[in-house]
């Protein structure tokens, strides 16, 4: 024990030299161009006049920059709960059968495909041509099959847009929910389960009363995580429709005022809004990894 | 025991249930991959599922769309571009993030606790809150639009995260180890490169593998700090692209979105373990 301490004095200024790499990127690309960034958005379009808080009144009441928080709001619930909840029924019922691995593959593969590559495989189901002409898009090619068939426009028409959207981001991030809740749930004793079984408790009661309960912590986790991702959506926007017909999200929104307008107060403000309702998830995140380093 | 208590009508629903599922998820890729091999006419006169009538007349088949999107397209050129950008990026996040890491896991120093806290608290900052000043630095200094730009960017993002999950595998290492090395007069360097490193290849695999789909699937860094131009650009800028000027080319936008993803999906086939492994760990615990 001794000579380790000695060891230690002896090496004080190594674990700067350790670190020096790592502080100096994390420095340049994320410490300063955030507060960069935060006096930005109190400048003008091209960064000279100091112009107060109109950047911010300007994202808070122009109509694009409210469509797109609208927009945020349906991703932010219907792609967490559909994420989450898939998920989460996906672990439970697929550990029922022997094919388990097979069919955990399936569900996890779009994880590996690019947003880009999402968006010109669901760009292509959702594709849609004039009533009688064959219809090549897998959706409306079902559809076809019933009477009074009239093609829908995906990704057109304002009532289903959003949600085709949001169903491709679902299709990507569910083997990701899953894959968590799958190893949380194995980790359940099964005694616990079988004892309540033998008890009386039937299925839907196992899991509500035993299941939930046990893999809230990781059900917890794997909700920030989603949260986090689909504040900041942008690429399946911007391959998709690029935010045309009403699909408009924040991070598209910044995306454009920052290359098409080249208005660098706005797009910085919206950047900030962006970060600011992130930093709540940040907060949980980082109290649960000290309560888990005190553990 | 519970397979055997679930009587039969139940068994064949949650069979029915799951096929059902799986079906939904893999038809859009699999419209994709047939959609890539057939030519223009078929696909515009009937939707891809047609070929299940007639598999085994190969006839119906042809590589034409690959070699037009290959070489025309320019997405041969942006697989090479990928490449460039995602071996170096990858590379020097996961040294960076190893030193760092056992730094922060097995060192002493004073604010050690703080500077931790900051790098998972930046695990969540959107990137977007740092695209302009970098930006603007990087037109200063002519890095716009150059691959080494790229690399640190990708770096920056990706180092968070790096430090985070490879600093919690070497605290999980057992004390003794390395007080033993310690008493044999190994110095810290030693204990790094000949123990820490050593006991963490599965780990580091996870984290290369991260890095390396995460590098390869963007869009956003490239589409800011690379620019459009077809010298430098990734697949997944050039696939974007594509989408834009092909239309309802499907014939070719299907080909090249699938030379886009082909080597993730290499890579996610044959390193599943390690993916999944590094999700599991990347994932702060409850």
């Amino acid at each position: 024990m001794n000579k380790e301490k000695i060891l230690k004095k002896k090496v004080d200024m190594w674990p700067w030299a350790y670190l020096a790499p790592a502080l100096l990127i994390l420095g340049f690309f994320l410490v300063y161009p955030i507060i960069n960034t935060i006096y930005l958005s109190l400048l003008d379009a091209k960064s000279e006049i100091f112009v107060g808080l109109s950047n911010y009144i300007f994202a808070f009441t122009r109509k694009p920059m409210l469509i797109a928080f609208r927009n945020n709001l349906l991703w932010l619930v219907f792609f967490t709960l559909f994420t989450v909840s898939l998920g989460l029924i996906f672990a439970v019922i697929f550990d029922r059968v022997r094919y388990e691995s097979v069919v955990k593959s399936i569900i996890f593969l779009p994880m590996a495909i690019s947003f880009v590559g999402a968006g010109v495989i669901w760009k292509f189901v959702y594709s849609y041509r004039p009533a009688g002409v064959a219809q090549i898009g897998v959706l409306n090619a079902i559809l076809s099959n019933f009477k009074n068939f009239e093609p829908v426009g995906w990704l057109v028409n304002k009532g289903t847009n959003n949600f085709a959207l949001i169903f491709v981001g679902i299709w990507i991030w569910v083997g990701f929910c899953m894959v968590i809740l799958s190893a949380s749930y194995k980790g359940i004793p099964k005694e616990l389960i079988e004892a309540s079984r033998v008890d009386g408790a039937n299925e839907m009661q196992v899991f509500w009363r035993i299941i939930i309960p046990m893999m809230k912590p990781t059900i917890a986790v794997v909700a920030t995580t989603m949260i986090i991702n689909v504040l900041k959506v942008f690429d399946i926007v911007y391959v998709m429709t690029n935010g045309q017909f009403d699909t408009e999200v924040i991070a598209n929104r910044m995306y454009k005022e920052m290359f098409q307008f080249h208005n660098f107060g706005r797009a910085s403000a919206i950047a900030v809004i962006l970060l600011l309702v992130i930093i709540p998830m940040m907060i949980v995140n980082v109290r649960r990894f000290r309560r888990q380093e005190r553990s | 025991m519970n397979k055997k208590r679930l009587n039969f009508f139940p068994r064949f629903l949650l069979h029915f249930v799951i096929i059902v599922v799986s079906v939904v998820w893999i038809t859009p890729s699999l419209g994709l991959f047939i959609s890539s091999f057939r030519t223009r006419d078929m696909v515009i006169s009937s939707g891809w599922w047609a070929v299940f009538g007639r598999v085994f007349d190969f006839s119906q088949f042809t590589l034409d769309n690959y070699t037009q999107v290959i070489t025309a397209s320019g997405m041969g050129r942006a697989f090479i571009n990928s490449l460039m950008i995602t071996i170096p990026s990858t590379i020097i996040t996961v040294v960076v993030a190893a030193f760092a890491a056992y730094a922060f896991a097995r060192m002493e120093f004073p604010g050690r606790q703080i500077l931790f806290v900051l790098v998972v608290g930046l695990l969540v900052v959107p990137i977007q809150m740092t695209l302009i000043p970098i930006l603007r630095i990087y037109n200063t200094l002519g890095l716009a639009g150059t691959f080494h730009g790229i690399w640190l960017a990708h770096a920056g993002y990706g180092l968070p995260l790096g430090i985070f999950l490879l600093r919690n595998f070497f605290s999980a290492l057992p004390r003794d180890i390395f007080e033993s090395a310690f008493l044999d007069g190994a110095s810290y360097h030693t204990a790094f490169f000949r123990l820490a490193l050593p006991l963490s290849v599965p780990v580091l695999a996870s984290l290369v593998i991260f890095q390396f789909l995460w590098v390869w699937n963007d869009l956003l860094v490239a589409l800011i700090y690379l620019g459009g131009t077809e010298q430098v650009a990734p697949v997944t800028l050039r696939l974007s692209s594509l989408v834009n000027s092909m239309g309802q080319n499907w014939h070719l936008l299907t080909a090249a979105a699938f030379v886009s993803m082909i080597l993730p999906l290499i890579v996610f086939f044959s390193l599943q373990r390690y993916f999944v492994r590094g999700i599991l760990a990347g994932s702060v615990k409850g």
